[in-house]
């Protein structure tokens, strides 16, 4: 996917290079050092990759090695209509989506909530973004034995206080366990993406709008917002980035069961457990290319931002 | 007059409300971990009682659990092998991050913008995309289960952050600065030790945290790359997936002390948390 914004950086420059050696020599002594960390990226990222493009086109099982043999598209065939496999798609987008759009109005009421001078802000801003700091595998034990378990688990407990039913969280609304815990640990980060946003807001415009009489609500709605486009497209599509990818809080709550396995937990589950190369390559295919299509987006937006940070500069 | 008096009274009163708000809704998203540390002090009963038991008595059989005195897996191992993996990748990013985001801030490389998206668009690639050719290999060299195989990739998950992080930090270093310490006669590596990495000490030490972070917390690859000699800390804790009796105490203990480095790590580089996670974009 690289290809698709990049120029090779290290291609000869067409300048006058042949006449003048100490001036190639001087570029690729501007050069040097970058190659390291740019060779190493390319080994063990990119490399891999074309391996499981390439493989997703076999069908090949680890168990019978062989059997394998080329097959053409005959694995996406098969990850598109077996309906398990779609089911994880659709698992995917629903997951990402909706811990990706309640974690950013969340991030985005307590951004505001933290933006405002009172006591005790700095300590209130450390409870906040604890959640973020826990060990993901952590946070979801957290979840699934401490706060969900129906008979102790300190959910019911406090329902118990109220008179309230007695939940089976996992077993009856099991998505939903996910979504929440995944919520509750990428609020903060969300929030850290907002609040940035609305401190690099110029005071002397919102002062001048108090000064002309806008209320608070019409300084929000036409100055603070259209500030905070970009941060907020930010937040959302990194945050997509990092959830679509998510495999701790599946693994760890429902163990991709319960209609809950999305696709990186299909594709570790189809080669680590049913040993179905081939078709775990395909899914890891079709992963990229729903990551690429967010991730041009995500591209766009930080490039835009890092312009502007570079003519600030 | 009073009119104004009025006013600021409503403002002042406004703001304390929303500062109660904040503060509430700061206090309900710490509960679950501050029900984790209490709950991990208690004893297996009363971790396991509903209605919760909040004032019961405080006992340290649950840290004991977890470290294996009272029998099952010692947990150090696991832990040992995350500090090898996080430490040793945050070293190895260090060593190839700094020459890199030199290239890209200080002396510039030409397009040196189509590089740096090079990095963050490797960044974007899922971890599954490249999985499985990882493991083969890995199976066929002999390096399954070995803890140095995990802190290559981890270098590779944390060198596109690194190199972003850098970069923002050393282009803030003023070339005004670099230019009359050459002029000075300072030869490179003086330029280098006694003018710019001091300046670039905080946003080095903040880079060098959050990639401690990624790795101590990666489990996918570990899971699938390590079985019993490389198992890593956040391995170990899958362990507790699937319920045992009476445990909460013990996992409550677990996840904590295995989540006390991020913690520390985390709010050690809490100014520079959002730049890192947002690859630099945001400061």
């Amino acid at each position: 996917m690289t290809a698709t914004t990049t120029a090779p950086v290290a291609a000869p420059s067409v300048r006058t290079d042949n006449r003048e050696p100490s001036a190639r020599l001087r570029a690729w002594a501007t050069r040097a050092p970058l190659l390291p960390a740019l060779i190493f990226m390319i080994v063990v990222t990119q490399l891999p990759f074309v391996a499981t493009l390439v493989i997703s086109f076999f069908d090949w099982n680890s168990l019978y090695p062989d059997a394998r043999h080329f097959t053409g598209v005959d694995n996406y065939r098969q990850v598109l209509t077996d309906t398990d496999l779609r089911n994880s798609v659709w698992t995917t987008i629903l997951l990402t989506v909706t811990v990706v759009l309640v974690s950013l109005v969340l991030g985005l009421v307590l951004a505001l909530l933290l933006d405002r001078r009172f006591k005790g802000r700095g300590v209130v801003r450390t409870l906040l973004i604890a959640p973020f700091l826990v060990v993901p595998v952590a946070a979801a034990l957290l979840w699934k034995h401490v706060l969900y378990n129906p008979e102790y688990g300190l959910l019911n407990g406090l329902l118990h206080y109220v008179g309230g039913p007695q939940p089976d969280w996992i077993s009856g609304t099991p998505l939903l366990a996910v979504e929440a815990s995944l919520v509750w640990q990428w609020t903060p980060f969300m929030m850290l993406i907002i609040l940035a946003g609305l401190q690099s807001r110029d005071p002397q415009q919102i002062e001048a709008a108090k000064v002309d009489g806008a209320s608070d609500w019409q300084i929000f709605r036409h100055l603070t917002l259209p500030h905070l486009r970009r941060y907020l497209e930010l937040g959302a599509l990194l945050g997509s980035i990092y959830i679509v990818q998510n495999f701790d809080a599946v693994f760890t709550i429902t163990s991709g069961g319960l209609g809950t396995a999305n696709l990186p937990y299909t594709v570790y589950q189809s080669f680590y457990q049913a040993h179905e190369n081939g078709l775990a390559s395909a899914a890891g295919v079709l992963v990229v290319i729903g990551s690429i299509i967010i991730a041009t987006f995500a591209l766009r937006v930080v490039s835009s931002l890092f312009r502007e940070e570079v003519n600030r500069g | 007059m009073s009119g104004i008096a009025v006013r600021v009274r409503r403002i002042r009163r406004k703001g304390v409300g929303l500062g109660l708000v904040a503060w509430l809704a700061g206090i309900v998203f710490f509960l679950p971990i501050a029900w984790m540390a209490l709950t991990s002090f208690h004893s297996e009963e009363d971790a396991a009682t509903n209605p919760p038991s909040f004032g019961a008595a405080l006992t340290l059989d649950g840290y004991r659990e977890f470290f294996g005195t009272g029998g099952g897996a010692s947990p150090w191992p696991s832990l040992i092998n995350s500090t090898v993996a996080s430490v040793s990748s945050t070293l190895l990013v260090l060593l190839l991050a700094l020459p890199a985001a030199y290239a890209l801030s200080i002396r510039r490389v030409r397009k040196w913008t189509d590089v740096l998206f090079f990095f963050l668009s490797t960044k974007m690639l899922p971890v599954v995309a490249g999985l499985l050719p990882i493991y083969l290999f890995a199976k066929n060299a002999g390096m399954l289960d070995n803890i140095w195989l995990l802190v290559i990739l981890y270098t590779s998950m944390n060198l596109p952050i690194a190199v972003w992080m850098m970069q923002s930090f050393l282009a803030e270093v003023p070339v005004a600065v670099i230019e009359a310490a050459r002029v000075d006669g300072a030869r490179l590596p003086t330029v280098l030790t006694r003018v710019i990495a001091p300046m670039a000490l905080p946003g080095i030490a903040a880079t060098a945290l959050i990639c401690f972070i990624f790795s101590w917390n990666e489990l996918l690859f570990a899971r699938v790359l390590t079985g019993v000699v490389a198992e890593t800390a956040p391995v170990f804790l899958t362990g507790f997936i699937t319920s045992q009796g009476l445990f909460l105490a013990k996992v409550c203990a677990a996840s904590l002390v295995i989540s006390l480095p991020v913690l520390a790590a985390g709010f050690a580089a809490q100014d520079k948390l959002v730049q890192g996670l947002s690859l630099g974009a945001v400061k």
